[in-house]
């Protein structure tokens, strides 16, 4: 995988996690992405970066525009220094909340992109890495 | 003690022609401001500093003998705010008095480096100090503006209409986060209220995104809204919006959805016992009629 630019995005308020949508859309956007797969990524992001900013007390978000041998795609990675998560498998299931959410923020987010990887410590934080493939 | 209280007391005349004339282009921006009143800020700057000056603390601003060159800097950085500069222009407006200063200062000082030096530091620590006061008035400056449009927006953003008897509409627009749910929500209970109404379309065409954030605020307005007797219909579910939604697993079952507002609205009146005919005679198929059924 192969990584042409990149940028990152600072996720400390909720108006950062518009201001992340954006950016998601507008790179989106500039890739031709189809409507569809906008709308998917730009959730995603929202999705994920509000679980940085309510469960990982904020971090950051970097957008990166990937390519393998045969396809573009675009990489997004959320990264906190929050309390982590405990059970991974447990918070991917849907309605699993530890908020006032209705849980299917990750799991819901795993589903809209093509790859996702979740590494998470307890007590050092979480870095979500998804990738939508065009 | 030093001298240069008395000092800058004593020939800020001189030392404002000095900064008047060594004012760079950067600075000026003939574009933004005028000449005059370039001039009479200036003027009003120097006459403030002097009367600071003359109190002889120039290390500590806080005092009531710099209140007046406080608040002739604050009304300096609100006019340029709005004027268009940028903070960097408007702090280097205050910090180009260095030079104009220091000139006075080595003039002052011929013949002795000890005094010239702590004069120049002193004066330094100064006009840095007058800086960070300004570029901290233009920042809460600029802040209240944003503040300011903010609730603007806040106010704006959330009509609810009167569609019909009985019927509501409350069309969407923009980022539903949760300060706006909030306003968005007690705006439809009330005007559910005020109207006597039915039926309650919420209308969510001008969303951008639809996420589980969004969703949960939607479906708690739409049990609200159930609890005092009106139905609510999403319309405006545009095709994207509809496969991220299920793709995300938020189950709408319960909630009646359609993808026009125009069908939300013909089944409004369906719901509430109305239906749209046309008129039979000359005009007819141009206008339409509406009737309660019988």
């Amino acid at each position: 995988m192969k990584s042409a630019k990149q940028e990152t995005v600072p996720i400390a308020t909720s108006s950062d996690v518009v201001m992340a949508r954006q950016k998601v859309r507008q790179w989106a956007i500039e890739m031709k992405f189809t409507l569809v797969d906008q709308t998917k990524l730009v959730t995603a992001a929202s999705e994920l970066a509000r679980n940085a900013l309510e469960h990982g007390k904020g971090g950051h978000m970097v957008i990166e525009q990937v390519e393998n041998s045969v396809k573009n795609g675009l990489k997004l990675v959320f990264e906190d220094r929050g309390p982590g998560i405990s059970d991974v498998d447990a918070a991917l299931r849907d309605g699993f909340t530890t908020g006032g959410g209705m849980g299917l923020g990750l799991g819901g987010s795993k589903r809209l992109v093509n790859d996702f990887q979740i590494e998470s410590e307890p007590g050092k934080g979480t870095r979500v890495t998804v990738v939508r493939w065009k | 003690m030093s001298k240069l209280p008395e000092m800058i007391n004593k020939h800020h005349e001189e030392i404002r022609a000095d900064w008047l004339k060594q004012m760079s282009t950067a600075v000026r921006r003939a574009d933004l401001i005028s000449n005059e009143e370039l001039e009479s800020q200036s003027r009003e700057l120097m006459d403030a500093i002097a009367s600071g000056a003359r109190s002889g603390e120039l290390t500590n601003l806080d005092g009531p003998a710099w209140g007046q060159a406080r608040d002739t800097l604050g009304a300096i950085s609100t006019s340029r705010a709005k004027q268009g500069f940028s903070t960097s222009e408007t702090a280097t407006f205050v910090l180009s008095l260095k030079q104009p200063i220091f000139n006075a200062v080595r003039r002052e000082n011929p013949s002795d480096p000890a005094a010239l030096f702590d004069d120049i530091w002193k004066s330094t620590q100064l006009i840095d100090k007058l800086a960070l006061i300004t570029a901290d008035a233009f920042q809460a400056s600029r802040e209240k503006f944003i503040a300011r449009q903010q609730e603007e927006l806040m106010e704006l953003s959330t009509p609810v209409v009167k569609l019909w008897d009985g019927i509501l509409a409350l069309p969407i627009i923009g980022t539903l986060d949760s300060a706006r749910t909030q306003v968005v929500m007690e705006s439809l209970l009330q005007a559910v209220v005020q109207t006597n109404s039915r039926v309650a379309i919420i209308d969510i065409t001008g969303v951008p995104t639809v996420d589980t954030l969004v969703a949960q605020h939607l479906l708690k307005t739409i049990t609200a809204a159930r609890l005092m007797g009106a139905d609510c219909i999403i319309s405006g579910v545009r095709p994207q919006i509809a496969q991220t939604i299920v793709h995300l697993g938020i189950d709408l079952a319960g909630v009646i959805t359609k993808a026009k507002l125009s069908d939300a609205f013909a089944l409004a009146l369906q719901r509430t016992g109305q239906v749209v005919t046309k008129v039979n005679g000359d005009n007819a198929g141009k206008r339409t009629l509406l009737r309660r059924e019988e």
